[in-house]
Parts: structure tokens; sequence; C-alpha cells
């Protein structure tokens, strides 16, 4: 198998036989915020794409063919247009809280980005607590949602930050509690152990029944996070006309819909780590020669295959079901979900303890 | 880490933490306020991931910034218009504040005189090593000596009964 932190540990050593130890470490830290910071963005020009392609297929179209081959380069030329665009100066906002809305987001979109574990070495952060560092961190985006919607003086954004407040404390509460039901399966919350012991079994097929359910949640409540689908309330188009984000414009909104991209693709790393087994390719017990023939698959492949999957399931999701009422909504996480993901916790505990 | 950037990181943070809650007492909106004191809240999880105690700075993060922080927020929305700012103070107010400062600094300064710091004197002690998750949540949820699940469980009695309490003010009748 080829593992990245081949050529991280290179690039470690090659820096420390040449500098000293603190400007070596600061060299790091600055390729590393580069190297992340492209990656966001290169990965959010390929969902763009992919989003218009898979969404215009689900609708008989052809989407993107003319900028490139096949349309290729249409987000590229997308980009290029929103970088060059005027940011339009609102009269009697708050200019403060009205720009820090739009950093909060993509910042709290950023460092989460940073803590999946893409392969063994090509790992930012991997803290001890890790899973609880996703959801701690991931939560600043709400504040940051909020304040665009009061900020921008508008009853409308006010309306899609209150219904979009809602919604993401709601289906924070089942997305937690179905995590912590895989965390009580591998008993350690560090990314790169919970990864590490999915060798011979994916922890959807370790945990049996009460992890197929935690799956299963988690990619609803997942999907209701990133604010999209059917469950794109706040941002309704006919009621209100583009939510919390109506009055950005130019790179500001441009950050709002990054971060909305970036996170369908955040949930679905989540998803694959935890559930799928990160970038641990797929190992039968027994099957010798089949997990060979596997083990010559990269682990980046593996990773980005599987995450890509779980984004193809929210892109589906998105462009077949209707929208939900916000009563609808919200009946649906506390009263369906959340005692659900209650019950499959002692469910697991249960299957933990007799299987 | 090396000392000197130990002490710039050390020196940064607590200069954002002071000018950020100066501007969270003084700043004319609520709102601000609210978003300054995130501000401060962010900078002490991150003194606390100076530490090394991430679990903390991850407690820290998601209690006040993705709990207590949103309800201040949306509590500022549902009771203040948009044009309400602070009232001016009186100077006799800033007499007390004044007082009350000058208190305060006075208790720190002389806790922290009176303090014996373990690792000043002793140079080999090492604060570097992480506490494991695992015992934290032994020491939690253990009924032996030093272990705490009578204080967790009367916690968690306490915020149901607000919650209940909560929600009973609230209904309609």
């Amino acid at each position: 198998m080829f593992h990245f932190n081949v050529v991280t540990d290179w690039i470690d050593e090659f820096l420390h036989t040449y500098l000293l130890d603190g400007w070596a470490l600061f060299i790091e830290f600055v390729l590393i915020g580069l190297i992340l910071l492209t990656a966001y963005a290169v990965l959010a020009l390929i969902l763009i794409y992919v989003e218009r392609k898979i969404c215009a297929f689900f609708q008989c179209r052809l989407g993107p063919t003319r900028v490139g081959p096949l349309g290729l380069f249409q987000s590229v030329a997308d980009m290029i247009k929103i970088l060059l665009k005027e940011l339009i100066k609102i009269n009697k906002v708050d200019p403060l809280l009205f720009r820090l809305a739009a950093f909060l987001v993509i910042i709290a979109s950023i460092c989460t980005f940073g803590a999946i574990p893409f392969d063994k070495g090509l790992h930012v952060i991997d803290f001890n607590i890790g899973v609880f560092y996703l959801l701690a961190i991931s939560s600043l985006g709400v504040v940051g949602i909020l304040l665009a919607g009061w900020s921008s003086n508008n009853k409308y954004t006010m309306i899609g930050a209150m219904r979009s407040g809602a919604q993401l404390i709601s289906y924070e509460l089942s997305c937690g509690l179905s995590l912590m039901t895989i965390i009580m399966l591998s008993g350690t919350m560090q990314l790169s152990v919970i990864v590490e012991q999915q060798d011979y079994a994916w922890n959807i097929f370790r945990g049996g029944i009460p992890a197929v359910i935690a799956f299963v949640i988690y990619l609803i409540a997942g999907h209701a996070e990133t604010n999209r689908g059917p469950f794109d309330l706040p941002e309704a188009e006919s009621e209100l006309t583009a939510g919390y984000h109506t009055e950005y414009s130019g790179i500001q909104f441009g950050f709002f819909y990054l971060a909305e991209y970036l996170n369908m693709f955040i949930i679905a790393a989540i998803a694959t780590t935890l559930f799928l087994g990160g970038w641990m390719p797929l190992h039968v017990p027994g099957w010798e020669s089949f997990n060979e023939v596997m083990n010559y698959i990269p682990p980046v492949l593996w990773f980005f295959g599987k995450t890509f999957f779980c984004v193809f399931l929210a892109l589906w999701v998105r462009w077949t079901m209707p929208r939900l009422r916000i009563d609808q909504l919200l009946n649906l996480e506390w009263k369906i979900l959340m005692p659900l993901s209650l019950l499959n916790i002692i469910f697991m505990a249960l299957w933990i303890i007799y299987w | 880490m090396d000392p000197i950037i130990n002490l710039i990181l050390f020196t940064c943070l607590g200069i954002a933490m002071l000018l950020l809650s100066v501007f969270a007492v003084s700043a004319k909106s609520l709102l601000r306020s609210a978003v300054y004191l995130l501000l401060v809240l962010i900078c002490t999880a991150g003194l606390y991931l100076f530490l090394n105690y991430h679990f903390l700075a991850a407690v820290q993060l998601s209690v006040y910034a993705g709990g207590v922080l949103i309800l201040f927020i949306f509590a500022i929305f549902l009771t203040n218009s948009k044009d309400t700012l602070m009232e001016k103070h009186r100077l006799q107010k800033y007499a007390y504040g004044a007082l009350a400062f000058i208190g305060g600094v006075a208790v720190t300064a002389f806790a922290l005189m009176k303090h014996k710091f373990l690792y000043a004197t002793d140079a080999g002690v090492e604060g570097d090593t992480e506490i494991d998750m695992k015992m934290i949540g032994e020491t939690l949820m253990g009924t032996e000596k030093y272990q705490y699940l009578l204080p967790f469980e009367v916690l968690s009695i306490l915020l149901l009964a607000a919650i209940i309490g909560g929600i009973l003010i609230a209904r309609k009748r």
C-alpha cells in the first residue's frame, strides 16, 4: 500500500536537515496552510461542476457544455467572475458584523476541513478528541449565519437566519448522537485510530444493524446541517429570495457558497471516516488474494471514492425530494430522529455486550 | 516548544483577550458586545489548546460558542429592536466601575503573588503531557474516591429541572 506519510516524512526530514527546528516548523505550517486552502478551493470547484452536471442529468438536461471539453472549465470561469465582482456597500448595516459573518462561516468550515484524515500522513490535526473537535468547531458556523441574517437589515434575511439557526441547532443533536453510537463501538475519538481499527471490517459492517441505523440518521441529519436539498427552507427562493445571504455580493457571497459546498463534502468525509473505513481499502477476512488486489488501489483514491459516493447520495436526495415545511422539518428532528438515535445508542450498547 | 515562541503566542492571545473584553463591555450595540464576547471565549479556548488541554478547548468551543452565545444572540433578536442603543452611563457609575476594577486587579495580584507555582522553581517538570480522554471519562463516571458520578448526576437533574421549568413558563395556555 502506498501511504502519503512517505512524502510528508521526507519533506519533514528535508526541512530539518537544512534549517533550525523553529524555522522548519514555521515553513511546514505555512505549507500546510497553503495546501489546505488550495485543496479547499479546488474541491469546491469540482463539487460545483459535479453538482451542476448531476442536477442536469436528473432533470434530463446536459448541464454546462460550452467552456472547455464537457464544460469542465465552467466553474473556473465562474470563480474568476465572482472574484472580479464589486462588493456592494449596503446602507444602514453594521459593517463590522456584516463582514465578520461571512468570515465566521468559512473559518468554521475550513477548521473542520483541516481535521479530516485523507490518508496516513495526510492528516493535519489528529487530536485525542478528534470527533468532538469536529462537532465543536463546526458549531461556530451557526453564529456566522445568524449574524449574517441580522446585520443585513432585511426581513427576508432575518427570517432565513432564524430558520437556519433553529434547523442547525436541532439537527446537530442527532448528528452528535449518531456519531456517539460509533464512538461507543470503537472506544476512541481519535480519527486516525478509528480508521486503523476498521482494517478488516468497516464500522458499518462491524456494528451491524445499529451502525446502519446510525449511518442513515447521520446522512439525514448531516444533509440538514448543510442547508441543502429538501431541508433548504432557510433559503427557499420562492419565499425568501435567498435567505440569509440575500444582501451579500462578490466574494462575500462566494464565501457562503464555498462553505455550503465544502460542508457537504465535510459531512460526506466524516461519514466515510466513521462508518465506511476512511482511507482503508475493502478487506474481507480470509480472502487473502482479494485483499492483496484491493491494496493496489491507493488509500487516497479509496477515501475520495467513498466520499464522492456519499456526496452523490446527498445530490440524489437534493434533486428528487420536494422541500419540507418548517413544522415538518422540526417534527422530523425532535419527534423521529432524536428519539430514534437515543434508542439506537441503547441498542448499540446491547449489541456490543451480547454480540 | 521553544520558550520564545511560547511567550509570543501567549502575549498575542493575552493582548487579544484584553482588548476584546474591553470592547465587549464598551460596544454600543448589544449584538456587537455578544460577538466580542464570542471572540474572547474563542481566545480562551486558544489558551486551553496552548496548555495542551484539547478536551477543555473543545468543550469551551462547543458549550460557549455553540450553545450559550447562540442563546444570547437569539435572546437579543427576540427582545431588542434594531435601533435600541445602550444608554449613556452617568459619571457616578464610571467611578464605581473604576473601584471594582482596582479591587479585581488587587485580588488577582494578591493571589498571583501568594501562589507557589509548581513549574517556576523546578525546570525539570514537564507540563506538556496530554490528559487522556479515557481518564477524564472514567473520572466523571466513577463512584470511587476522587471520582464524580454523583455531582455529575445532580447537575444533570438540576439542568433537567431548569428545562422543564422553562417549558412550563413558556407554554401556551
